[in-house]
């Protein structure tokens, strides 16, 4: 293994189908039109030392390094920013060139710290390269002039100098050694989008700053890392390597964190990891990162790792550290003797959506074949099941119809309860160079998302009460069908025809419209209406959606209504348009393909259906249950009733991230075998019976499937620290109780995933390896796998449109709770925060804070700051308030990344009609100041201190 | 929506409520097939025996589609 070494082509690549045809260094070369000089003498294999350049950015040609001759021209013009051309004939090094270059060189150096022996990027600096390339042997200036360098000069205090910003958690800024080749800002710019950093100053004054003069925690820098990876220099530097050194290999794998599936390298020392790197041939980042990929992976060498099996009998008892064996037959013993006083069906396991594909094939083979029922659920409950119920009636498939790149051909981008900028950064970072180039933003969110407002974009923005989505879209529809803006063309020819006349005629009844409406969704009907015209007539547009659309009784019926308005518009089947679900955890689209559902085997097909039951059946040698199984929420009730009495639960706290708290309370207490299998001791741990330690993403082989539906490649860079991969102990845990699964490695198991799944039939790692990554569907029709999906025709064959009737949610507010509390993520932190919280993230994020309007703050007497006890129909707990106009009257906002805050304690036992999906995005509540925790907090925080005690070891005597 | 039954029946007037603009014949349709794809066979057992009870607090269109839904069972 060796250290992956992308090649840096100095200028982004040319998306000009025109070739151009020119010489350089005697070698006829041919590139896409709008290709720089530098970019095709670097394809050529030519490289021209540059300093400002680098093809993650716009060429500046401000280092003049990379000059060339070019016969006829004048003067020796940057190769960064002089497009190749028909006939141009470059000369990449001569006596004038080289001259030129070393005197260039001559002056960075002179400004620069010579102590390179010493210096972190020491075998990863690209000043030391070109002073190296260039053939720089003396500085005739010498040290001594006025220099950014030394902190004194001449025995005065160098005014010039400045010292070390140290405030990021996991980078430095040492000016002392910057060469401001402005590359760390247009990085921020252009490839991040946030534009939090500037040059101040002019000339010889010229300094990298951020914000205004502020230090990097201080400023708007949201920690994405791309200004340390554009940096040439040491001036910005991991402080991992600064600690560790440069590493030796890397190993390029997928992040673990959200749905975007950043492709990274992994780059070591033997075991350990010095940084993750972005991977530019990741497809769905492109090179691009943010803080929890790049730098957030602390979490998994954190001391709160367990790493030794764990069993007690009751949960009021300490843990028992015992040997896995003795942890895998206490389980199956506890198992057993449930299905025997309870019944087969009294049992059930939750795959994990942070899992691999292949480990979350396994528990539900597990359960399936093992518990020989069809208990198994996923996360994908609580966040995107009704994406899978409602794209699957109105398309035929329940996944997401486009690829990332897509964005870059999209002229009309609609968001809809989704806030990528935290939830999905680097996605946003794309989809935020789009329309910073022009392309429209329609944002339908109760609160001012960090979307709506940002550098040099500014979104229409129809802000919603909570709740009333599918009131919304039905206007949106209402709009398009009575003002014409219906693609009839595509319609009559793509989807079912009297189906779209019913519901056109639905739509456009006058009780539909934006003003009828507005008094329930307090939308402004005029800004809904141009929304409608901009989104049916603005060329490509596209629909990008995310809780905020699923998690409401209505959630299916919302998806739905998106579908109906990409149907309508003819947005569905070509680059730049489709309906994309924003998925929230790394792999909760491969969980969902895998079959974690009760009623669907992988592939999405029911398990009712004989012939596919069959297959499965017959290459897993066991009989299967034909009748689907519970669903977590059902799995509660069942515990509380008492019919379900054993889960296993791998990879998931779904007593932090499931609704109504007190609930998932009784129901696991009510449980005889509680199996977690997990990194930390979570706090569905607290009512566990048996813990087995979970490995993470950087511990094992699989592979991961994001938002596009694009499987990428885990790779293992390290042991795992507990022993065992998450599959391996699946696989004995399914051992001891009878059931044998027999695979050596990850790519076995994928392998009998194709067989089963014709969606994934032609993946394989070698093909995986060989294409880097596949979209599915990958089979015989689409070997390379599907960018884009529909094209020609829905899957399901007609689009089908579905009549979409605004129900209000029957949780109201009242006298008693007034104010609606909606839910969401903060970029630094993630989902229940297990990971995130143990890293030094927590800099940006240490609490949730309850966001209220300065209007309703101010009615019950709370200031900026103070605790406050937040009460719905279900439980109450307390946190700080953050007054803030972001939200509307009326409403107020949560994160949930906390479990001392324990936001669910609030949100309610309400579900989605289809898929019992929670509605986690619409709370009834009451504010009133607080002296500090509840009640319940106290309670809760007692009872966890207590279940976390591990008894200690007990040496046998001699 | 404290004891099951109660629950349940909520769920299913949810279900019925959705496919109610699509018309009688085609909601009672909808929800029986619904509630077979979705609902794990305790609780079909439980909201059948609820039906047999009288079915009190099941919506027209939902008391249909469960008495189809338990003939077809």
């Amino acid at each position: 293994m060796s250290l992956i070494q992308e090649t840096d082509f100095g200028t982004p690549k040319s998306k000009s189908e025109t070739m151009v045809t020119l010489t350089i260094d005697g070698n006829q070369i041919t590139v896409p039109e709008g290709t720089s000089i530098m970019r095709a003498a670097m394809e050529a294999g030519t490289q021209i030392p540059k300093l400002c350049a680098t093809d993650m950015v716009d060429a500046f040609g401000s280092c003049r390094l990379c000059l060339v001759e070019i016969e006829g021209r004048a003067g020796t013009p940057a190769s960064c920013t002089t497009p190749a051309m028909n006939g141009l004939v470059v000369h990449t090094q001569s006596d004038r060139l080289k001259k030129l270059r070393k005197g260039v060189m001559e002056l960075y150096i002179s400004d620069h710290p010579l102590d390179c022996l010493t210096c972190a990027a020491n075998g990863d600096c690209e000043l030391q390269d070109m002073a190296g390339a260039v053939g720089l042997r003396d500085v005739r200036y010498g040290y001594e002039g006025e220099n950014h360098v030394f902190a004194k000069a001449h025995g005065c205090e160098n005014d010039n100098w400045m010292p070390k910003d140290e405030s990021n958690p996991y980078f430095t800024y040492d000016p002392s050694k910057c060469i401001v080749c402005s590359r760390c800002v247009r990085a921020c710019e252009e490839v991040q989008g946030t534009f939090a950093l500037t040059i101040s100053g002019r000339g010889f004054d010229s300094r990298v700053s951020p914000g205004m003069n502020e230090s990097f925690l201080g400023s708007e820098c949201v920690s994405c890392g791309a200004c340390v990876q554009a940096c040439p220099t040491a001036t910005l530097t991991e402080k991992s390597v600064i600690e560790i050194g440069q590493p030796e290999h890397s190993v390029v794998t997928t992040c673990a964190y959200c749905g975007v599936g950043c492709a990274f390298k992994a780059e070591m020392r033997g075991e350990e990891v010095v940084r993750m790197v972005p991977w530019k041939d990741g497809k769905a980042n492109r090179g691009h990162s943010c803080v929890k990929g790049r730098f957030a992976w602390g979490y998994t060498t954190h001391k709160e790792r367990i790493l030794k099996p764990m069993i007690r009998e009751r949960i009021e008892d300490p843990w028992q550290e015992v040997s896995w064996n003795e942890a895998f037959n206490f389980a199956a013993a506890k198992f057993k003797g449930i299905q025997q006083k309870y019944g087969r069906d009294a049992v059930g396991g939750i795959t994990s959506s942070r899992c691999t594909n292949e480990e979350t094939y396994l528990v539900q083979k597990l359960i399936r074949g093992g518990f020989g029922n069809n208990n198994v659920d996923t996360c994908a409950r609580v966040c995107h099941s009704p994406t899978g119920y409602g794209l699957s009636q109105t398309f035929g498939t329940s996944a997401g119809t486009q690829d990332f790149d897509s964005v870059e051909d999209t002229d009309v981008v609609l968001i809809i309860g989704a806030n990528p900028a935290s939830a999905h950064p680097v996605f946003a970072s794309r989809l935020k160079k789009r329309l910073r180039q022009g392309a429209k933003l329609i944002v339908v969110d109760p609160r001012r998302t960090e979307m709506v407002e940002s550098p040099h974009v500014k979104a229409l923005h129809l802000p919603l009460m909570p709740g009333t989505n599918v009131a919304v879209l039905t206007a949106l529809a209402h709009v398009i069908v009575t003002e014409g803006l219906v693609d009839e063309a595509f319609v009559r020819e793509r989807c079912d025809w009297s189906e779209f006349e019913d519901w056109a005629a639905f739509v456009a009844d006058p009780k539909h419209s934006p003003e009828a409406t507005a008094i329930m969704t307090g939308v402004d009907p005029k800004a809904l209406r141009e929304a409608a015209r901009i989104y049916a007539t603005g060329g490509n547009g596209a629909i990008y959606y995310g809780l905020g659309v699923t998690e409401h009784s209505q959630g299916s019926t919302t998806v739905i209504a998106i579908a109906n308005l990409a149907m309508v518009t003819g947005n569905i089947g070509r680059p730049g348009v489709g309906v994309n679900p924003l998925r929230g955890q790394n792999n909760v689209q491969g969980s969902c393909d895998m079959g974690s559902f009760p009623h669907e085997l992988p592939g999405y097909r029911h398990i009712a259906g004989d012939a596919v039951r069959e297959q499965f059946e017959a290459m897993w040698n066991v009989k299967l249950n034909n009748e689907p199984g519970l669903r977590i929420p059902n799995m509660f009730d069942a515990a509380i009733e008492g019919t379900f009495m054993g889960l296993y639960v791998q990879g998931e706290d779904i007593l932090q991230s499931d609704p109504n708290t007190k609930h998932v309370v009784a129901a696991l207490s009510a449980m005889e075998c509680v199996i977690v299998h997990d990194l930390f001791l979570n706090e569905t741990a607290n009512y566990a019976h048996v813990f087995l330690p979970g490995s993470t993403f950087l511990e094992k082989d699989g592979t991961f499937t994001n938002a596009e539906r694009r499987i990428q490649r885990v790779r293992k860079v390290m042991t795992p620290l507990n022993g065992y991969a998450d599959w391996e102990v699946t696989i004995m845990l399914g051992k001891a109780m009878g059931f044998e699964m027999n695979y050596s490695h990850p790519s076995e198991i994928m392998d009998e995933i194709a067989a089963l799944t014709p969606t994934f039939a032609g993946v394989s790692y070698a093909r995986l390896d060989e294409l880097g990554s596949v979209q599915w569907p990958c089979n015989e029709k689409a070997p390379e796998g599907t960018p884009v999906m529909h094209i020609g025709g829905f899957v399901r064959g007609k689009g089908k449109f579905i009549i979409t009737e605004y129900i209000a949610t029957d949780e109201r507010t009242g006298p008693r709770y007034p104010l609606l509390l909606t839910t969401g993520r903060i970029l630094s932190q993630y989902n229940v925060g297990a990971q995130t919280r143990r890293t030094e993230n927590v800099v940006w994020h240490a609490e949730d804070r309850l966001e209220i309007h300065p209007h309703d703050a101010e009615q019950r007497g709370v200031r900026n700051g103070d605790w406050v006890r937040l009460a719905s129909r279900a439980g109450e707990t307390t946190l700080r308030a953050e007054i803030t106009d972001r939200v509307a009257p009326g409403v107020v906002y949560t994160t949930f990344h906390h479990p001392d805050t324990q936001a669910n304690v609030i949100t309610t036992d309400f579900s989605d009609w289809a898929t019992n999906c929670p509605e986690y995005k619409v709370t009834a509540v009451q504010i009133s100041p607080s002296n500090g925790p509840s009640d319940w907090q106290k309670a809760y925080d007692e009872q966890a201190r207590h279940s976390r005690r591990i008894a200690p070891v007990v040496e046998a005597a001699e | 929506m404290s004891s099951s039954p109660d629950k349940l029946v909520y769920m299913a007037n949810q279900i019925g409520k959705f496919f109610h603009s699509q018309g009688r014949d085609r909601a009672v349709q909808g929800i029986s097939e619904h509630i077979w794809k979705f609902w794990d066979p305790r609780m079909r057992k439980q909201i059948f025996a609820h039906l047999d009870a009288g079915g009190a607090g099941l919506d027209p269109d939902v008391l249909d589609a469960l008495q189809k839904l338990k003939q077809q069972a």
